[in-house]
């Protein structure tokens, strides 16, 4: 009857399943949680060119490139079941092209060992600001705001926004040559 | 000791009992089908659990991590979201994060993924010439995440003789053994 096999067997069967309830327990009490935080985002040296996106075809698309300034604190975004977060810094606009574009210029992950304090001057974009033809030019209502992704240790997976944004004015001009 | 054991419970078998392990064994495989099926039928994607392959998605995802997928189609693809997508000449769909996104007024839509541990952009992956994804391409968007329980598969399907012999054992076991 108690022979080393059965033993094991009860000890690993009740492990797996205590591991199972705790695990469902941290998903269970951080899923109604709140992960707004409130950002500060501001843009200069806001320039457009239009030059061929060769990577998608020979057409010249509008290619926007800035310097932003990024100001947050993350640590309520931080507890028991998030193992890191995933920022992400998007513009978001609507073309004669498109309804809806969504470029996302900037990432970062924290990791819950970093410091959840943002503070960032006149940082350069992480990707090409593309856009999907010719709809930047004059564009006076783009709009940069701050997102994560919260990654759980178990659980879902949300998106947040942060709150506040920063509306970008694009110039009516492309600028000429390799300047920015 | 544990050989006779085993014997003597196949010998007390009647032609009875043995019908009644045999209809035990189908029950237990037809009801893990129906549940995949199921899963399949609730989420509406055509695989709602998939184990992560590759370390593309590190520090988030590891190899052998679980996600859980669901594939809506009134749900709008938006960029930060992580998707599943299969790509023209690759049979294992990838896990990557959605960095781009253009949409059509009629809701057509096309995206641009990226590994957040990758160095540049997914389109050296996608097939020739392929610029964009779309929404056919989409196999799942990860809801869901449980870490290291995968990695059984990953050791199954790197030693696949290991996974015919806890097949084996396992399809034995619930054959011969009796309450």
């Amino acid at each position: 009857m108690h022979t080393f096999l059965s033993r094991a067997n009860a000890v690993s069967a009740f492990s797996l399943s205590t591991l199972a309830f705790l695990t469902f327990l941290c998903f269970a009490s951080t899923f109604f949680l709140d992960y707004t935080a409130p950002v500060k985002i501001t843009a200069a040296n806001i320039v457009l060119k239009n030059v061929p996106e060769y990577a998608v075809s020979r057409e010249k698309n509008d290619l926007g490139a800035l310097r932003f300034d990024l100001s947050s604190d993350l640590s309520d975004l931080f507890n028991w079941n998030t193992k890191q977060l995933f920022l992400y810094l998007t513009a978001e606009y609507e073309t004669s092209n498109n309804k809806l574009n969504q470029v996302v210029l900037w990432d970062k992950i924290i990791h819950r060992s970093e410091s959840p304090l943002i503070d960032l001057k006149n940082q350069h974009l992480k990707y090409y600001f593309w856009d999907d033809g010719n709809g930047l030019l004059g564009h006076k209502n783009v709009s940069l705001y701050l997102s994560w992704n919260i990654i759980p240790i178990a659980g879902t997976l949300p998106l947040w926004n942060g709150i506040g944004s920063y509306k970008v004015a694009f110039p009516t001009d492309y600028t000429q040559g390799r300047s920015y | 000791m544990m050989q006779l054991d085993f014997l003597d419970d196949l010998r007390r078998m009647n032609v009875r009992q043995l019908f009644y392990q045999v209809l035990n064994f189908a029950m237990i495989v037809s009801s893990a089908l129906m549940i995949w099926k199921g899963l399949m039928v609730v989420t509406g994607s055509e695989s709602p659990i998939v184990v992560v392959l590759s370390g593309s998605m590190e520090p988030a995802f590891h190899r052998g991590d679980l996600l859980f997928l669901t594939n809506y189609d009134n749900e709008p693809i938006r960029a930060g979201e992580i998707v599943v997508f299969k790509v023209e000449g690759r049979d294992i769909p990838i896990v990557h994060r959605v960095i781009k996104v253009h949409e059509k007024e009629d809701g057509n839509i096309k995206f641009l993924t990226k590994g957040d541990n990758n160095n540049v952009d997914d389109r050296g992956l996608y097939a020739n010439g392929q610029a964009w994804l779309r929404r056919k391409d989409v196999v799942g968007r990860a809801r869901g995440f449980v870490p290291f329980i995968g990695i059984v598969t990953i050791v199954m399907n790197d030693y696949p003789k290991f996974k015919y012999a806890v097949l084996a054992g396992l399809g034995l076991f619930v054959l011969i053994h009796r309450e």
